[in-house]
């Protein structure tokens, strides 16, 4: 593990030795030290380190390394206290509003961008394919911002009840959210499961990509100035096989999304499930691109529905 | 005990108010007639469109709660049965049910909704018989609604495009659906009709101690002349209900039951692929305002608990009166209690019938032992009840506490637990405050008070100023531990299609 930070340090120094193999090193000071970012989680709209003290270190394509944290149970337990505490009022909030948050994060982001191309670069992708994922998840945003004042209209329905009541059928969060995002895409992977999930009220935990996490940090930084409440979302990054077991049995959670073709993962989320009746809302790896993720029905994924009689009379 | 606390529950009402009950009149006996039931001596398993005996040989026998008397021998359909069941299912699916033009699908519907109707008073007789319901219920409740639920989905048949907007929908293939012994009927009618509705075919398990009018729908799938194997109708008990969840042909799972065994059923089928729906148990609040109009709020009390004798996943078994009125509201509660009929199932002046089972009635008592013990104290009117048959004089517990057993589980029975409140708040809190989250109950005479409350109590259906309401039309279904999925109304389709 020393290895890694030393390596990153060294690529750091680089341009000062070079200073000194031209002749120069006596008249001019060492150049500027470049700042290394410390990627942390984010839960109650703070960044702390995970709790647990440990980390991953994560091999990036210009040969550094970054040690990213390796969160714990009790990061997850605390990331569900705080999503719990914002959840009623996030719901709470008038539909317009929320869908202007959501408008607002995809303009952090787009204003962003380059920094996320940088980072995708960084885990991997072509300069072109980074662009065209920061991109579509920007529109993305969008698209899921129109939809948090349509849905209730789409989803909604007064019921013609044969006695004399009105009776009306409408759709509510369903509450705290327990993701496990794709590990496939870093970025758009992320924003296309969370952004229905906090379209429908819903407040939720993310696990990020383990290969992939660096955009999920940075887009932590984007909602924390899109004005989306603190602890709305919660992001944490680790590993699936240490923390699915938890996500999937934790009592106050609602639902559990999986996003895995790992057949053993599915039936164990499913059937931890079970403890207290979650949703579970479990997806195979697809293509993140395409049409198919842009749906009002991913929201209602995340929905109850609630019917209210009353007498008619006078 | 109930003199007990009888004696202890006058002291709080002034004399001059309180009402005579020794003088009451009393209602002359108004027994339905039983003499067109016609029931056979033994009923086989309906697969295929054809009455088959059970491979093993297993039966056992269906009684009448209110009686003790056995009413039939039905068959116990092991895995082998549960095999053909869904073999027959979903050859149906294949070769006949699938390919048929939905608008013909929809008329096989609508024609069974009619000969429900046509033969309604056998029915309610026989669902009367077998699970003890007061016939008023079955025959008023029941049964029309049963027979309206088939005819609501059968229109649905050919509409399904218009649905769910920019989505193509599709049958998923065999249903699987396991149903409880309260409403028999009745859910077996909202597990069907939605499930051929949208396509699907069906393997149906009836309770074990109500299996008679699943069974006599069969007869009417027979009347219809529904092609054989589209619905298949299994009796027998929990191994029944596990063979059907189990079985790898079933690509969706519905059940209506305890929560208990709504876990045990999602754990099952946990990495199958098997589509779910799960109807479970309940705790629901009942809460009556200051400024509720209180007679009608102890109308709706006393339907909220003792319709179909408290055996209602939806039954507001917890009640929160707000204190100013709380002495008010109890006197008038115990009063109506006091006049409720409990008794013959068949008698059209019953209003509590018979516990559906001897299983039932002891956990009920089990349950008013721990109540006394947790330190409630209890109330029952001075009714009588026949000295033969499972009976349960309808209960209060007055000064329970949140943490009371009586007040956390569901006790399915005509027993209802009662806290009192200040503020909007602390009940909110109050009712927000259980695992379940089925149902709910508001009374109140101010509009922006119902709306505050409907939109934060957490429950699938709420009822305001009114409670126990089913329509067809109306989705029905639970939050947290009451289950997920949606019965009845648009919203009943999803549970039954798949987007394509």
């Amino acid at each position: 593990m020393a290895t890694s930070k030393t390596s990153s340090k060294a690529a750091a120094t680089k341009p000062a030795v070079k200073a000194e193999e031209n002749g120069s090193a006596i008249a001019s000071a060492p150049q500027r030290i470049k700042v290394l970012k410390t990627y942390k989680i984010y839960i109650g709209g703070q960044f702390p380190r995970t709790e647990s003290g440990r980390y991953y270190p994560l091999s990036l394509s210009n040969g550094e390394t970054v040690n990213v944290c390796l969160s714990s149970r009790k990061d997850f337990r605390n990331a569900v206290v705080k999503a719990r505490e914002a959840q009623e009022s996030w719901a709470g909030r008038a539909a317009l509003n929320r869908s202007q948050i959501l408008y607002r994060i995809a303009e952090m982001l787009e204003t962003r961008s380059a920094q996320f191309v940088e980072e995708l670069v960084l885990q991997g992708s072509t300069k072109a394919a980074a662009q065209k994922e920061v991109e579509t998840s920007v529109d993305r945003l969008i698209y899921y911002a129109g939809w948090c004042d349509k849905y209730n209209q789409l989803f909604s329905t007064v019921n013609p009840v044969s006695s004399s009541h009105f009776n009306f059928s409408t759709t509510e969060a369903m509450g705290v959210v327990a993701m496990i995002a794709p590990q496939s895409s870093g970025l758009l992977g992320l924003v296309s499961v969370i952004a229905p999930v906090i379209a429908g009220g819903n407040t939720c935990v993310v696990l990020a990509s383990y290969a992939k996490p660096l955009c999920a940090v940075t887009f932590a930084e984007v909602l924390n100035s899109s004005d989306v409440p603190a602890s709305v979302v919660n992001i944490l990054t680790g590993e699936t096989k240490e923390l699915l077991s938890h996500f999937s049995t934790h009592m106050d959670v609602n639902a559990i999304y999986l996003c895995t073709n790992d057949a053993a993962q599915k039936k164990m989320a499913e059937s931890n499930a079970s403890l207290n009746v979650k949703r579970a809302r479990i997806e195979e790896e697809l293509d993140w691109n395409s049409a198919v993720v842009e749906s009002p029905y991913r929201i209602m994924d995340y929905l109850e529905v609630k019917t209210t009689w009353h007498p008619i009379g006078n | 005990m109930s003199k007990k606390s009888n004696k202890a529950s006058k002291s709080i009402v002034p004399t001059d108010l309180a009402l005579d009950f020794t003088s009451k009149l009393d209602y002359a006996p108004a027994p339905e007639s039983a003499s067109h039931i016609r029931l056979k001596k033994q009923y086989e398993l309906y697969i295929n469109g054809e009455w088959v005996k059970p491979v093993k040989g297993g039966y056992f026998e269906t009684f009448s709660p209110s009686t003790e008397q056995s009413l039939a021998r039905i068959a116990e359909a092991t895995d082998e049965d549960v095999d053909k069941a869904v073999k027959a299912a979903r050859a149906a699916y294949e070769n006949v049910w699938s390919k048929m033009p939905a608008r013909e699908r929809g008329k096989y519907i609508y024609r069974i909704a009619r000969i429900i109707q046509e033969r309604a008073r056998e029915f309610a007789v026989i669902e009367s018989m077998d699970g003890g319901k007061p016939i008023r219920e079955s025959r008023d409740i029941d049964v029309p609604l049963a027979a309206n639920h088939f005819f609501y989905y059968a229109g649905w048949a050919d509409k399904l495009e218009y649905a769910f907007p920019g989505k193509q929908v599709e049958a998923i293939g065999v249903a699987g659906q396991i149903i409880p012994w309260n409403f028999p009927l009745l859910m077996a009618a909202w597990k069907i009709a939605p499930a051929l509705a949208t396509g699907n075919t069906v393997v149906l398990k009836p309770a074990e101690t109500t299996p008679l009018t699943a069974l006599k729908l069969a007869e009417i799938f027979e009347e219809a002349g529904l092609p054989a194997g589209v619905v298949n109708i299994v009796t027998g008990a929990g191994a029944t209900g596990a063979a059907i969840v189990n079985h790898p042909g079933v690509d969706k799972v519905a059940f209506t039951g305890s929560t208990e065994v709504g876990k045990i059923i999602q754990k099952a089928i946990a990495g199958t692929g098997k589509k779910l729906t799960l109807e479970l148990g309940g705790k629901a609040a009942n809460i009556v305002f200051e400024d509720a109009p209180l007679d009608q709020a102890v109308e709706g009390i006393v339907n909220g608990i003792f319709f179909n004798q408290g055996h209602v996943c939806c039954a507001g078994s917890r009640l929160f009166v707000q204190e100013g009125v709380a002495d008010k509201v109890i006197r008038k509660l115990k009063d109506r209690m006091e006049s409720l009929i409990v008794g013959d199932p068949m008698d059209k002046n019953t209003d509590i019938g018979a516990i559906n089972s001897k299983e039932q009635l002891k956990k009920i008592n089990d349950y008013l032992k721990i109540g006394v013990n947790d330190g409630a104290e209890m109330y029952q009117p001075n009714c009588s009840i026949p000295s033969k048959g499972y009976f349960c004089k309808p209960t209060l517990f007055l000064h329970t506490s949140q943490s009371h057993r009586v007040v956390q589980e569901e006790i399915f029975g005509p027993v209802l637990a009662v806290q009192t409140f200040r503020t909007v708040e602390e009940v909110i809190e109050k009712a927000n405050n259980t695992p379940f989250g089925l149902s709910a109950g508001v009374w109140t005479d101010k509009g922006s008070k119902i709306f505050n409350l409907t939109s934060k109590l957490k429950a699938g259906v709420i009822w305001a100023n009114t409670y126990n309401k089913f329509d067809p039309s109306s989705p029905f279904g639970g939050y947290k531990e009451s289950g997920f999925g949606r019965e009845g109304g648009l919203h009943g389709l999803l549970p039954y299609l798949k987007f394509s």
